[in-house]
């Protein structure tokens, strides 16, 4: 019965310091994010433009959605939620972000898996296929769009070469493209990304188990399903959601390499185009909460859908 | 008959022999355990009959036929890892039955072959947990389950006891000797580097040493005809006493070999005289360090407890029929 006060008073002095070695954390992270964004959320009710923030006056969900009302029985919607250029950049952000995550993931655990074997200068190979995600977003997106140019690219002209194609294709600026072109150069510069991460979780399997399984007989595809698989897909959907988050805010690759179409506008672009280059502050405020609550639900949706363990409890 | 015939059978990485000129037939239900030092080429040797490793030289064989080029699931043998090498994703009845179900059996031949192997070694009640949830020693029994179930002609174990405590060791060895006595027609190959171990649970001894066999024979053998001073040394607790000086020149040798349990100790007369250095007390033995003047150091085991301490004089003599004489190069000398 003694000790008991003893050790209440040693773990209400644990949590105090846990709490105490939080603060910074937690004070940063609302300086950075939880300020900015709500900020960003109250804009989003008002009539806020550029060069008059200060006067911002409230004025309700006007900029998400508004009846107008032309009399006689006419009317129409105005607003984002009736906007379809604002629609058409949520579908682009969300089929990039299926499609591009969708094979970094089957690319990066190729080759994580090439890069688990041993073999002769294996480590200048892990180094090398990481020099993709070390340059720039900014350097490649635009080395990209001279590699793709439709007179002087080497892509088109090695096509031609080929005898693929007859004529050079717009690959940047024809909308049939435009997308295709995006996903190249993001799947060319994230696949490391994926690799790696992958890589890690490949090497936390033991090596002994793969031995029983040769002594098993099991066969190499059925190790990889059965074994392999299992054991790193914990790694596996981190490295999703990681990829899925940073996806689905895709900005500087698009503005650079596709600027201004509507077959490759993504959410960000759309809000940053509002915010900035339309002075519609408020709209483009708007158009960032809906960001902000559509990846939220796009993240949490996966997060249960996998019931992917956070807080490393089943591991 | 011979299930495991060994033959000229050599080992080596890149330029490194490892494993040199092995020639070893073991008999059909044989436990035979692989002793040496670390580094000595044990556990290679055994990964080599269980086809994880290839063989550089030589020729290995299992019931007759030829086996350096087969696939290890078709070598009709199993293998308990020292690491366990369970599934750890898997149910302990999963891991038993990943094997099995890859071999194509029956669901219901799959069933009985796992009840029957987890009756053997009571983990019935475990079979539904995952390796994590299991305590070392019951992860070694699911191991050694998982290997019965192969029904294997050949069960090699690499070390299996070295992560248990000390008190679970010895339960388990006793498993494992009843384990060879339940399975008469299964050969037994079981690696160690404990002499004990070897000697308790071993038909024949393979003792290695530096990549080569420097002895195969049965416990006693060895204790008591050792083929050279390294066996003399490495086998027996506590370590035989190798005297270099007059002792060894007066019978024309360059090493000395007696026991320490073949030392008679007396307080009053014998033929060495020394002064006790140390008494380590066993309660079962006392082991007494004695320094021997002209002669050297000499441990000496006694039976029970001993009123005998530091720095006593004692008096010592050795049984001459446990004498073991040895030349230069470790061989032992005849007579
Ligand atoms: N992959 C390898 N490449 C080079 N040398 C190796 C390799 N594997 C083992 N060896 C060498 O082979 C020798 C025998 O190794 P082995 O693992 O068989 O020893 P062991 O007798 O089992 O020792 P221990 O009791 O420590 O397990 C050692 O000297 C080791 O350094
Ligand atoms: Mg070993």
């Amino acid at each position: 019965m003694s000790a008991n006060p003893v050790k209440s008073r040693l773990s209400r002095n644990r949590t105090r310091s846990a709490w105490l070695f939080l603060l910074p954390m937690l004070v940063t992270l609302f300086v950075v994010a939880a300020w900015p964004l709500g900020r960003t959320v109250w804009f989003s009710f008002t009539d806020a433009s550029l060069d008059m923030m200060s006067e911002a006056r409230w004025v309700g969900i006007r900029n998400y959605l508004e009846y107008v009302d032309f009399g006689g029985g006419e009317g129409q919607y105005y607003g984002l939620l009736a906007d379809a250029r604002w629609w058409r950049s949520v579908w682009n952000t969300v089929l990039f972000a299926v499609v591009s995550v969708s094979f970094e993931t089957v690319f990066g655990l190729i080759i994580a898996l090439v890069l688990n074997q041993q073999f002769r200068g294996r480590g200048l190979v892990r180094a090398a296929v990481l020099i993709p995600w070390a340059i720039p977003t900014i350097v490649s997106a635009r080395m990209w769009a001279w590699m793709l140019h439709d007179q002087f690219g080497i892509i088109n002209d090695m096509l031609q070469g080929l005898g693929l194609i007859a004529e050079p294709i717009a690959w940047t600026a024809s909308p049939d493209t435009a997308m295709i072109a995006v996903l190249i150069v993001d799947i060319w510069k994230t696949t490391p990304f994926m690799a790696l991460l992958i890589l890690a979780g490949l090497q936390m399997v033991p090596g002994d188990i793969y031995e029983a399984a040769k002594l098993d007989g099991i066969p190499a595809w059925r190790v990889f399903r059965k074994v392999t698989l299992p054991l790193i897909m914990p790694a596996v959907l981190v490295a999703v959601v990681f990829r899925a988050l940073d996806a689905l805010r895709v900005f500087d690759i698009v503005y650079v390499l596709t600027p201004n179409t509507d077959a490759t506008r993504t959410m960000s672009v759309y809000a940053r185009e509002n915010l900035f280059d339309y002075d519609q502050f408020a709209y483009g405020s708007a158009a960032s909460t809906l960001l902000f609550l559509i990846i939220a639900l796009i993240t949490i949706t996966f997060i249960m859908a996998t019931r992917m363990d956070l807080e490393g409890k089943r591991s | 008959m011979a299930t495991v015939e060994l033959t000229n059978v050599s080992k080596s990485y890149g330029n490194v022999e490892v494993l040199r000129d092995i020639n070893l037939s073991l008999e059909k239900g044989e436990f035979v355990v692989f002793v040496g030092p670390s580094g000595c080429g044990k556990s290679t040797l055994l990964r080599m009959i269980a086809g994880l490793e290839d063989i550089s030289g030589g020729e290995l064989r299992i019931d007759g036929k030829p086996m350096n080029d087969v696939l290890p699931a078709q070598r009709g043998i199993a293998m308990v890892f020292q690491s366990y090498a369970l599934y750890p994703h898997m149910t302990v009845f999963e891991n038993m039955a990943f094997g099995l179900e890859q071999a194509r059996l029956s669901k219901p031949e799959i069933e009985a072959r796992v009840r029957e192997a987890s009756k053997m070694l009571q983990i019935e009640a475990l079979l539904d947990r995952k390796p994590k949830q299991l305590s070392g020693g019951q992860r070694q029994r699911v191991a050694i389950g998982r290997a019965i179930t192969r029904d294997p002609r050949v069960f090699l174990f690499d070390e299996p006891l070295s992560n248990l405590d000390a008190a679970l060791r010895v339960d388990t060895r006793l498993e494992i000797a009843g384990l060879g006595e339940r399975l008469p027609d299964t050969t037994m190959i079981y690696v160690t580097h404990d002499q004990v171990e070897a000697m308790t649970l071993a038909d024949r001894i393979v003792v290695l040493n530096g990549g080569i066999v420097e002895q195969v024979g049965t416990p006693m053998e060895l204790y008591e005809k050792p083929a050279s001073q390294f066996v003399a040394g490495f086998i027996g607790s506590p370590r035989m006493n190798f005297l270099t000086g007059p002792p060894a020149k007066a019978h024309g040798a360059a090493v000395y070999g007696i026991r320490p349990e073949h030392i008679a100790l007396s307080r009053e007369s014998g033929d060495w005289t020394g002064r006790v250095v140390l008494t380590e007390r066993l309660g079962s033995d006392t082991f007494v360090h004695v320094d021997v003047e002209a002669v050297g150091a000499v441990n000496v085991r006694i039976e029970g407890r001993s009123e005998i301490h530091g720095g006593d004089t004692v008096h010592l003599t050795p049984d001459p029929a446990s004498v073991h004489l040895f030349d230069n190069r470790g061989r032992p000398l005849a007579g």
